[in-house]
């Protein structure tokens, strides 16, 4: 009985209090750090540290120039990542993929176990997961350090506050800067990121459009696509410069698209006013680079390959067991992608593509290795490849099986690139969104929006590039 | 280049046996770093600051872990448990939220304040940006309301002495009340004596008097002071009274439910430091 009274006793003093109390108290805060930090700070006139901050937050932050080093200092990690990686990538594939399974059918030879259990694990489960970790620990190992580097260094927030304007425009909270920029680690921390920012309908706005930060599942698709099709139309020496400004080009439609539909929630469905609020810059500070590369190797690169690897053992199983059980004259896979195919044509893809969507649903690491998978099984018998088994491959075998076995064009790639970044969040991530949200509209909004948006986009490119008899 | 290197003291220096290891006066050596072992601990320590001044960094100096940390706000948004011996006791810690105010109602800022004042940690540790020293201590003054048993960590005093800044930070400890710690913990520079600091306060070894803020004018003040004598009536041993009497003069929904739903009742069941720091608002 005491709880109510003092809430009605609080009631009644307030009543007997000044309009704009609540103003006063913060105020009467203020004036208070105020005094206590004038007395306890001197200053010198003598920043010369100052000025270079300044100076360097006046080109980075600059509203054309500020889009320019952005575009150039993303384009150079891309670059460093892809030139760099290929050799360590085809490497580690002759090592796992090619001698490791080799090795492994002779060790498991003389042993009686049946063809059905050495095909499950090692066709199946090792193969997949040799893949994964030969295709994505390189350029892993290479870009999440130099992307670490430019977090230490403080050069986030800076693009955080270039965007924020935007976002303002877009009707949305700029702070869905700083939630779409952890996006581009991992689509369920950028979900989670959301909740600093405190009105529910700009937050539901920040978590629809995270998907289309491109996350680390992601990247080593856009790489890979970006090296063995764009980047081969290119001169081999402007190769690697050509596939990078390819995968940055998908990165920044990805803003472009979170800025659009961010807007269009704004004046449709989520219509209401964007909250004002100080997006402070830190300093600059030196990269601590020695930790940097210890913490980015050991908590992001192998952390993100430890999930790649748990996803793609199951899911390689999975691959080799429908294209193995045969229902009808044809496995389970040839059905589902016999299915898929129609709608893969009208979108530019195929119904492998498709496929690979629906099985990596847990994890977007897996979709290239699926891909591979399915597409030497289904397709044309190039390598001799047995059903579900995937054969080592380099770069250039990769291009040859796609195009040859795939029927893949430069179509296909581009529209694969596109349907990367716009397809629907992983399953950790939709879980997340239902944790922050609660609610069975907003999940499922978020889910559906991005893949509708996807098959609309790839399906226009197609048939554009068809009328116009790209391909 | 060659500062960028780990410095020595970055791992436990292994002089455990030799005479300055074990000496009493070297702090940072008795640190024991307990990851994310928190069974058994004497005492609850809560880590609150603004966004992007160090809080993680402390963090992970003082437990060992490696939680991220980024240069910009909002990379915390729920709270990370770790532990750490310090001398003959062990101290869980609780990495809040960066925060700019109690006052805002967002979710990351509810979980800050919630665990000051709710999870009524032993200590609170504000790490506090020296660069930008006015905006952070609006949230220290706001903590002090909730909580007396405050360290005040002044991170980054490096880059305010690049800056051209010279703080004086026993003048600051005088204004504030509580004890507060120049640091650079990137370097680990400042944390023998932050941990000595954080012993005294658990152990009530030194007496902070948290500075109390008038609010706003007489009536406000009147009004602040009627209803937290009420409170107390009502709640006998309940801390930080006068706080939670301003929370309610505003129509804070949470602080308001505190009090409907048997929150209240269940702090005022007097934790022993609950009743000691009721004396610091005096």
């Amino acid at each position: 009985m005491t709880s109510s009274s003092i809430l009605d006793h609080a009631a009644r003093l307030r009543d007997g209090l000044p309009e704009g109390f609540r103003d006063e108290v913060v105020e009467s805060l203020y004036s208070d750090a105020a005094r206590i930090t004038e007395t306890s700070v001197t200053e010198r006139h003598d920043g010369t540290k100052l000025t270079l901050d300044r100076l360097l937050d006046r080109a980075l932050t600059h509203r054309v120039w500020g889009f320019v080093a952005m575009g150039l200092l993303f384009f150079g990690v891309f670059w460093f990542t892809i030139s760099g990686a290929a050799g360590p990538s085809s490497l580690l594939s002759n090592v796992l993929v090619d001698y490791g399974h080799s090795r492994l059918h002779a060790l498991v030879a003389p042993l009686p176990t049946p063809d059905w259990v050495t095909g499950l694990l090692l066709d199946g489960v090792y193969l997949s997961t040799a893949w994964v970790v030969a295709v994505m620990l390189p350029p892993m190992a290479i870009f999440f350090p130099l992307f670490t580097l430019l977090e230490d260094f403080g050069y986030l927030p800076r693009v955080a506050f270039n965007l924020d304007r935007l976002f303002a425009k877009a009707g949305a909270h700029g702070k869905q800067s700083l939630s779409m920029m952890m996006g581009y680690g991992c689509n369920a921390a950028g979900v989670t990121a959301t909740r600093i920012i405190d009105s529910r309908r700009e937050r539901l706005i920040a978590i629809i459009t995270n998907n289309f930060s491109v996350c680390n599942g992601r990247w080593p698709t856009l790489i890979l696509m970006g090296t063995i099709f764009i980047g081969a139309l290119a001169p081999p020496a402007l190769a690697g410069v050509i596939a990078a400004a390819s995968v940055v080009t998908v990165a920044f439609l990805g803003v472009l698209v979170t800025l659009l539909v961010s807007w269009t929630l704004s004046k449709t469905v989520l219509r209401g006013h964007s909250s004002t609020y100080s997006l402070e810059l830190p300093p600059y500070r030196p990269p601590k680079v020695w930790r940097t590369l210890y913490t980015s190797l050991i908590d992001r690169t192998l952390k993100v390959l430890r999930r790649a690897v748990v996803m793609a053992a199951p899911a390689g199983a999975v691959v080799w067991l429908i294209s193995n059980v045969t229902i009808a004259d044809a496995s389970i896979a040839a059905h589902l992608v016999g299915a898929l195919d129609p709608l893969g044509w009208v979108l530019g893809l195929n119904g492998i593509i498709l496929l690979a969507y629906l099985v990596a649903i847990p994890a977007n690491e897996i979709i290239i290795p699926t891909i591979l998978m399915l597409t030497m099984t289904l397709g044309t018998n190039l390598f001799d490849a047995q059903q579900g088994v995937m054969l080592e491959l380099g770069t250039a075998q990769t291009h040859t099986v796609l195009t040859q076995a795939g029927g893949w064009t430069l179509l296909t790639a581009v529209n694969l690139m596109l349907f990367s970044l716009l397809h629907n969040p992983c399953s950790t991530t939709i879980l997340t969104i239902w944790n922050e949200t609660k609610s069975p509209k907003w999940t499922t909004v978020a889910t559906l929006l991005p893949i509708g948006l996807g098959f609309a986009v790839t399906g226009l490119t197609a048939t554009v590039a068809r009328l116009a008899g790209w391909a | 280049m060659a500062e960028d290197l780990p410095t020595p003291s970055a791992s436990p220096p292994p002089a455990a046996n030799t005479a300055c290891g074990t000496c009493v006066f070297n702090n940072a050596a008795q640190l024991r770093a307990l990851g994310v072992d928190v069974s058994g601990h004497d005492h609850v320590v809560a880590l609150a600051g603004n966004p992007n001044t160090g809080k993680s960094t402390v963090f992970n100096a003082l437990t060992g872990l490696r939680q991220h940390v980024g240069n910009w706000p909002g990379k915390t948004v729920t709270g990370a448990e770790g532990g750490f011996g310090y001398r003959q006791r062990h101290y869980k810690l609780i990495d809040l939220p960066g925060t700019y105010s109690l006052l805002s109602d967002s979710q990351d800022e509810d979980v800050a304040r919630d665990f000051l004042l709710f999870g009524q940690p032993d200590v609170t540790v504000v790490v506090v940006d020296a660069t930008r020293l006015q905006r952070n201590l609006n949230l220290v003054l706001q903590i002090l309301q909730v909580t007396g048993r405050v360290v005040v960590a002044l991170n980054l005093v490096d880059e305010a002495h690049r800056h051209g800044l010279a703080l004086d930070q026993r003048h600051l400890a005088r204004e504030l009340g509580v004890p507060v710690v120049p640091m650079t913990a990137r370097n680990r520079q400042g944390l023998d004596t932050l941990l000595e600091a954080i012993e005294q306060v658990a152990l009530g070894t030194v007496a902070t008097r948290a500075r109390r803020v008038r609010h706003g004018d007489d009536r406000t003040e009147h009004a602040v002071s009627e209803l937290a004598a009420r409170l107390r009536r009502d709640h006998p041993g309940l801390a930080n009274t006068r706080w939670i009497a301003l929370r309610l003069l505003e129509g804070d929904p949470g602080i308001e439910r505190a009090v409907t739903d048997g929150t209240l009742d269940r702090l005022s069941g007097a934790t022993p430091h609950a009743v000691s720091s009721e004396t610091t608002g005096t």
